[in-house]
């Protein structure tokens, strides 16, 4: 039994405690906004936030995050209003939008720590979250246009 | 919102342009002139023949099945093409509001299930979403706009011509004005009009239509998590699936042991499913399913199956042999797909010949969303939810399947997380469906990563050779190209060994040179796994060899690469297809010749604003070089200038300029996003993708083996729209941006470096 605090709310999770986090969100929480990529640490599109800090769901276990509070893109901000999510929006990041949550999740994190990143913080901070569309170039933007409004 | 018009990088460069085209004096014969449709007033809408009505079940134009109108005034528009990420779920129904005056912040969309005798075609590829149904939408919005001026006349009996119909309001000549709500009922109960009366928009009353400034439908879904993609359905009492495939095509398992498996916790069941073998069209590969309680326990217990496995037929593949024997077979005369001129005595003739033989390996389209659905088997029937590209042949494919009638099937379809190509081939949804009949439940089947990697539908691999004839004065007099490569075909048919004709139509016989030799032939090689569709298909190895050639030529004749491209290309003309040895029917995406033409001059002018927007022949800083590439494909001219820098040993592509004239540009916002796309999967083309066989199966398996562009390494994209009236047709955008990266990328490390790549993927090291 794993007890942790999604977005806000204190859940108990009953399933096997080695069970990755992305899974206990998805299937079992059935939070469909954080996504499945890779399973291996590798892409991103499953990041969530562990305590403020940005984690890969499908790399954590359910046991390493008892007793924590998990964010997930649907919990980032009530309205979904937070200046990551406006950015995305004003600059039209997405094409298919399937990287997307991950990409969101990534950058409200490292704009937590680093508000005022410069470009080559922003390229490394982000290069762990893929986009087989390629909307880097606006992803990148979006970061640099957040930045200025958080 | 910003203007996506405005400069947003830091650099200052606006990176999307409208580059009106100046036709630079062409080798000293003709001035520049501005082509004379640019002068033309805006006018109304002169309907053209795409090759829409040849698809299956072709167009429907009813505006009854497509809009609907609520009292409060809702306009729902129907989206009956797939979203994969290029914009067409919110481009289309776009026109239609545009069309009928509808306000856009009014319009809801709703997604199409698979049904093309309702819809029309479906098929999502081929870059035609926008090619053949920007007209259709325009007809279906005139229409129910012409339908809400007919009812608010009758209702206050004037003649409808004095009905004005603006923004969601329909108004009177003496000051009357009902909203599109009070008038739903009698509108819709109008006849439908013809397409001869109803007085459509000019181009300058577009309100929505070439702007760039509706945002995409799903915008906010998508940033908050809410969009719903093929895995994202969750139905009462669903089992989650996944299932250990043959990892040879034709394989089937000798014998499995199950017992381990049903010791995980959450696994109920564990089944065996049919088994396909070449062609195996699209129906699922077979194996041994784990049906869990959920994702995470249907992956543990499928770790902990034993299965002995049988690779069957194509157990011999190897990617090293079969490359060594490609190469060979294009040494020799193969069929010939074009002859013009003679080429063989042009060759013989020659002062001087050029020979180069290009190679790629085979390519998976890793779509960020790996293949998922859901199906649910009942007495009813079958309903299914799924990110497909094909919903209604998926409907078909999936029916058989399970051995229903396609009448009691459904296909819902989700959004989808990327396509590419491998979301037409719906494998996954029929081992959903098998499943769920199997289990009496809902079944969710997912592909981890490693699956999709293992287990895809390959582009093609390919040798192309070129043997190219120069005359004393350097001139080119010959152009024979030789290619090899497995074809589509044998996914579909007993394979033989030969390409189809469109294969090679894409980028290799229809090349616009003008040349007075030219022979483009085609060996024979036999398919060991399923090869299928990758955005841009052949044109990719196609470009890949042409474009790669024309840079060593440059090089061996000491010209610069525009030189090169301009004199190859030639003076602007439209193709001759008969004196360029081609036949009348030649297969041109579908589109008929006489309205999309093949232009030389239109591929110049993207070639000189890519070349002119990165300032090719400037001086550049040591271990930088630009290439150049241009390349048509799906009708539409798309060139690429890429600025490559070699730092720390590593290919790098600090700028690129994608050029493209796609005829009139219904949403230059989405255009531009392709483009950028593009550059982003051609350069990851161009330098990672290599999927490899040994012993009939894949030896890559995800990111850590096959990676992509990252955002450590993506290019700055300039996009240059060349501006056009509607009367420039609409043409290609999804897959064109892609095959000219690959050679300009070359083409630059070469000039960067001095280093000739002749095989994809080239690597990341310099
Ligand atoms: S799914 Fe977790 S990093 Fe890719
Ligand atoms: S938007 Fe499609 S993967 Fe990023």
């Amino acid at each position: 039994m794993t007890t942790i605090t999604l977005n806000g709310v204190e859940q108990v999770f009953d399933e096997d405690p080695t069970m990755p986090l992305l899974w206990a969100i998805r299937d079992i929480a059935g939070l469909t906004g954080t996504k499945y990529g890779c399973g291996a640490g590798l892409c991103g599109a499953c990041t969530v936030h562990v305590e403020g800090k940005a984690v890969r769901a499908c790399q954590t276990s359910l046991r390493s995050v008892e007793g924590k509070a998990v964010t997930t893109i649907e919990g980032l901000d009530p309205e979904g209003n937070h200046p990551v999510q406006v950015a995305w929006r004003d600059l039209n990041v997405p094409q298919c939008g399937f990287c997307q949550p991950g990409q969101i999740m990534q950058a409200a994190a490292f704009l937590g720590e680093t508000p005022k990143p410069t470009d080559a913080e922003i390229l490394a901070a982000m290069s762990g979250n893929v986009c087989r569309c390629g909307c880097y170039q606006r992803i990148v933007e979006a970061v640099r246009h957040a930045s200025t409004g958080i | 919102m910003l203007n996506y018009l405005e400069p947003l990088l830091e650099t200052g460069i606006a990176t999307v342009r409208l580059t009106k085209v100046t036709r630079r004096s062409f080798l000293g014969t003709a001035g520049a002139f501005a082509l004379a449709a640019y002068a033309m007033p805006a006018r109304a809408f002169d309907a053209y023949a795409t090759g829409g009505l040849g698809m299956e079940h072709g167009l429907v134009e009813d505006p009854l099945i497509f809009v609907s109108i609520d009292p409060d005034g809702t306009v729902t528009l129907v989206a009956h093409r797939s979203e994969m990420g290029t914009g067409s779920r919110t481009s289309i129904p776009m026109v239609m509001a545009d069309e009928m005056e509808a306000d856009w912040t009014r319009v809801k969309i709703i997604q199409a299930p698979g049904d093309e005798p309702k819809y029309g075609n479906q098929d999502t590829d081929g870059s035609r979403s926008m090619r053949h149904h920007i007209q259709m939408a325009r007809k279906i919005g005139g229409a129910v706009r012409t339908m809400l001026a007919r009812a608010g006349a009758e209702e206050w009996g004037v003649d409808p011509a004095q009905v004005i119909v603006e923004m969601h309001e329909v108004k009177g000549p003496s000051g009357q004005s009902l909203g599109f709500g009070d008038l739903a009922a009698a509108a819709m109960a109008q006849p439908v009009p013809a397409h001869e009366e109803v007085a459509y928009k000019t181009e300058d009353q577009f309100r929505y239509i070439g702007k760039g400034e509706v945002q995409i439908t799903d915008l906010h879904d998508i940033t908050t998590g809410s969009a719903v993609y093929g895995a994202d359905v969750i139905l009462p009492g669903m089992k989650y699936a996944v299932i250990a495939r043959p990892p040879v095509v034709g394989g089937k398992a000798l014998s499995y042991d199950a017992t381990e498996a049903l010791k995980v916790p959450g696994v109920e069941s564990v089944h065996e499913l049919p088994y396909a073998s070449m062609p195996t069209q699209f129906a699922p590969l077979g194996g041994i399913a784990v049906v869990a309680r959920n994702t995470w326990a249907a992956t543990q217990g499928r770790d902990q199956l034993k299965i002995e496995w049988d690779a069957g037929p194509n157990g011999g593949y190897s990617s090293e042999p079969y490359m060594a024997e490609m190469i060979a077979t294009s040494e020799h005369p193969g069929t010939v797909a074009r002859d013009q001129g003679d080429v063989e005595a042009a060759l013989a003739g020659a002062v001087k010949t050029f020979t180069a033989t290009y190679t790629q390996d085979h390519v998976a389209h890793i779509p960020m969303e790996p293949p998922a659905a859901i199906a649910s088997y009942t007495a009813e029937g079958l309903e299914i939810w799924a990110p497909v590209q094909s919903p209604y042949t998926t409907r078909k494919d999936a029916a058989k399947a399970v051995g229903l009638d396609p009448e009691m099937v459904r296909v819902n379809v989700t959004l989808l997380g990327g396509g590419f190509g491998r979301k037409s081939k719906a494998d996954y949804v029929a081992e959903a469906a098998l499943l769920s009949k199997k289990v009496g439940a809902p079944v969710r089947v997912q592909w981890t990563r490693e699956d999709d990697v293992k287990h895809s539908f390959y582009h093609t691999t390919s040798a192309e050779r070129i043997d190219v004839a120069l005359d004393e004065s350097g001139a080119v007099t010959g152009w024979r190209h030789r290619s090899v490569a497995p074809s589509i075909l044998s996914t579909f048919a007993p394979d033989e060994g030969n390409v189809l004709p469109l294969e090679l139509a894409m980028g290799m016989t229809d090349l616009p040179f003008d040349l007075p030799n030219i022979r483009c032939e085609h060996g024979k090689a036999l398919a060991h796994t399923r090869i299928g569709w990758f955005r841009s298909v052949s044109n990719i190895p196609h470009a890949w060899a042409i474009g790669s050639c024309v840079g060593e030529l440059a090089h061996e004749l000491g010209k610069d690469q525009r030189q090169m491209w301009l004199e190859l290309i030639g003076a602007p003309r439209s193709l001759d297809l008969k004196a360029a040895g081609l036949p009348e029917d030649f297969w041109n995406y579908g589109e008929p010749i006489a309205e999309f033409p093949i232009e030389t001059g239109r591929l110049a002018d993207v070639l000189n604003i890519a070349a002119d927007g990165i300032g090719y022949g400037k001086e550049l800083p040591e271990g930088e070089g630009i290439g150049l590439a241009v390349h048509r494909s799906f009708v539409s001219y798309v060139a690429c200038a890429a600025r490559v820098k070699v730092a720390d040993g590593r290919i790098t592509v600090p700028e690129m300029h994608m050029a493209i004239d796609c005829g009139f540009a219904a949403n230059p916002e989405r255009i531009q996003s392709q483009m950028q796309g593009a550059a982003v999967m051609g350069m990851t083309v161009a330098l990672h993708s290599g999927i490899t066989f040994e012993g009939g199966a894949v030896m890559q398996s995800n990111y850590y083996d096959y990676d992509v562009v990252r955002s450590d390494n993506f290019p700055t994209v300039v996009t240059h729209i060349v501006p056009h009236p509607f009367s420039v047709h609409a043409t290609g955008v999804g897959e064109p941006g892609v095959p000219p990266v690959s050679p300009a990328i070359a083409n630059g490390l070469f000039a960067a470096t001095g280093d000739r790549r002749r095989h994809l993927p080239m690597g990341v090291e310099a």
